[in-house]
C-alpha cells in the first residue's frame, strides 16, 4: 500500500472540509457550497486501495459531520458507496481521459447529496429543501465535476515529488544477443 | 481482484456508521465537538491571517480618509451619547415606575463577543460556529445577536467552540410580533420559519399571523419573547411583501433579516 498517497489524500479530505467551512465567498457568489468530498473519493478510487477510499469516506464524513448540523456518520455511507463503485469498475474506466474524469466527478459531486438527504429524511430530521435546492445540487454536482481533473493533476505532480520513478528501460535484451564465433560452414 | 476485501471493508464501513447513527444526541454532540476541536488551530490560523491582511490594509490607508473617518466617528459618538443619556432617563423612569407597580424590576443584557469561525458546509442547514464555549458561560439555547438583530440561538456548546443555528433553518423556529402594529395597540404575532422559494438566506417566511392584522412593506418585526428563548424587542427584519392565506384566515409575509448572516465576523451572545 501506498502510504504516502493515503495520507496526502487523509490531509487534502481534512483541508477541503476546513476550506468549505471558512470560506464562503463562493457560496455567496453561487448561492451554494460545492463539496469536493465526492471528486476526491473519485481520484482516491480510481487510484488507491479499497481501503484508502474507505479510510477517506470515513474520516471525510465524520470530519464534514462534526462541522456540520448533520447527524454524526451519515455523510459517511454515500462517499464510501460512490468509492467503492468506481474502485470495483476501475479498469473498465478511462481514468486517464479529461473527459472521463469531469464526469465521473459530476456523477459523484450529484450522487452524494442525493445519498445524503435520503439518508437524514431517513433518520427524521428536517434539512432546508425548497425550490432552490435543484440550483444548489446543479452547483455542487458541476464544480465537483471541475474540480475532479484537479485532483488528478495534483496528486500526478505529488506523487512525482514525494515516490521513486521507475528506471528507463535499457535496450538491452538477453534473447538478442549476438554470439560471437566461427561463422558455419557452407558449401556453395 | 479480491472480493474478501470489499465484503470487510464495507462491513466495517457499515459497522462505523450504524454504531455513530445510534448514538444518544448527548454523546454524539460531544463526539462532534471534540472532532471540531481539531479544526480549531486552523480557524485560529485564518483569523489571524485575516486580521493580519486588514492590518495591512489600514497601514495603507491615506491619513486624510482616516481623518474623515475620525471625524464622523466623533460625530457619531457623540450622538450616541446624547441617545445613552435619554435613554438612562428613560430606564430609570421605567424602574422607579415598576417599583410603583410592584411589577419585577428589568434585568439589563450580558453580552458576551464572539468571534465567528465557521459556516455549515452542508447546504442543507444554516448553522455556523463561533469561537467562545463553556468557559465563556455560554450555555445552549442562549441567543445570539449582532447591533442589526438577531443572529439565531446556541445549540451545542464546547469548551471552546459553539454551534449557532441561524434564523432561516428548520430547527430556529420562533415567535414575532410586528413593533408598527403594537404601537397602535393590535399585537400582529406570528412564526418565523425558513423561506420555501428563495435562494436569498436573508429572506424568512413570517407565518400565522391573525387574518385581521395590518401587515404593510417595511414594518419591524421583533421577538415576541414567546417560547421563552428570546428575550422581547430583539429586531428580526423587516416585512418585504403580504400575501393572504387559508380564504383570509391567515396571513403571510416574507421578511428581510435585519442582519446579513453572510457578512457575519464578530457575534454577542446573550447571557443573561
Amino acid at each position: 500500500m501506498n502510504w504516502i498517497n493515503t495520507i496526502a489524500i487523509l490531509v487534502t479530505a481534512f483541508l477541503i472540509v476546513f476550506l468549505e467551512s471558512h470560506y464562503r465567498g463562493l457560496a455567496n457568489l453561487l448561492g451554494a457550497q460545492v463539496d469536493l468530498l465526492p471528486a476526491l473519493v473519485v481520484y482516491a478510487s480510481l487510484n488507491a486501495s479499497i481501503f484508502t477510499v474507505a479510510t477517506l469516506s470515513t474520516f471525510g464524513g465524520l470530519w464534514l459531520d462534526s462541522l456540520s448540523a448533520n447527524p454524526l456518520g451519515i455523510s459517511v455511507l454515500p462517499l464510501f458507496v460512490i468509492g467503492s463503485v468506481i474502485h470495483y469498475c476501475r479498469d473498465l474506466i478511462l481514468r486517464e481521459q479529461l473527459y472521463a474524469q469531469f464526469l465521473l466527478g459530476l456523477a459523484a459531486s450529484a450522487a452524494a447529496p442525493l445519498f445524503t438527504l435520503l439518508s437524514l429524511l431517513g433518520t427524521g430530521a428536517e434539512p432546508l429543501v425548497n425550490g432552490w435546492s435543484l440550483w444548489q445540487w446543479l452547483v455542487m454536482a458541476f464544480g465537483g465535476g471541475v474540480f475532479t481533473p484537479v485532483f488528478f493533476r495534483m496528486f500526478l505532480r505529488l506523487n512525482r515529488a514525494f515516490n521513486y520513478q521507475p528506471l528507463p528501460e535499457t535496450s538491452f535484451r538477453p534473447d538478442r544477443e549476438i554470439k560471437r564465433g566461427r561463422m558455419p560452414h557452407t558449401d556453395y | 481482484m479480491d472480493k474478501r476485501q470489499y465484503y470487510i471493508t464495507s462491513g466495517l464501513v457499515l459497522l462505523v456508521v450504524l454504531v455513530l447513527l445510534n448514538l444518544s444526541d448527548q454523546k454524539a454532540t460531544r463526539i462532534k465537538l471534540v472532532i471540531g476541536g481539531i479544526f480549531l488551530p486552523l480557524f485560529g490560523m485564518a483569523g489571524s491571517v485575516q486580521q493580519l491582511t486588514g492590518q495591512v490594509a489600514n497601514s495603507v490607508t491615506s491619513r486624510s480618509t482616516l481623518l474623515n473617518q475620525i471625524e464622523r466617528l466623533q460625530k457619531e459618538n457623540q450622538e450616541l451619547r446624547q441617545q445613552l443619556m435619554q435613554i438612562q432617563d428613560a430606564w430609570r423612569e421605567n424602574a422607579q415606575l415598576r417599583q410603583a407597580l410592584s411589577w419585577q424590576k428589568r434585568v439589563g443584557w450580558t453580552l458576551k463577543p464572539a468571534h465567528v469561525i465557521g459556516h455549515d458546509p452542508a447546504n442543507w442547514w444554516r448553522t455556523m460556529l463561533i469561537d467562545a464555549g463553556t468557559g465563556e458561560g455560554i450555555r445552549p439555547n442562549m441567543a445570539v445577536l449582532t447591533a442589526e438583530g438577531l443572529v439565531g440561538r446556541v445549540t451545542d456548546v464546547g469548551s471552546g467552540q459553539s454551534r449557532v443555528v441561524l434564523a432561516g433553518d428548520p430547527n430556529c423556529r420562533f415567535s414575532v410580533q410586528v413593533q408598527e402594529s403594537r404601537d397602535a395597540g393590535i399585537v400582529a404575532k406570528g412564526v418565523i420559519e425558513p423561506s420555501a422559494s428563495s435562494l436569498n438566506r436573508q429572506l424568512v417566511n413570517l407565518i400565522y399571523v391573525p387574518g385581521g392584522s395590518l401587515l404593510k412593506p417595511g414594518q419591524t418585526v421583533a421577538t415576541s419573547g414567546d417560547g421563552g428563548v428570546f428575550p422581547k424587542g430583539i429586531v428580526v427584519g423587516h416585512i418585504v411583501d403580504v400575501r393572504t392565506n387559508d380564504f383570509g384566515l391567515n396571513l403571510e409575509a416574507r421578511v428581510r433579516l435585519a442582519v446579513n448572516l453572510n457578512r457575519l465576523e464578530i457575534v454577542w451572545v446573550l447571557t443573561q
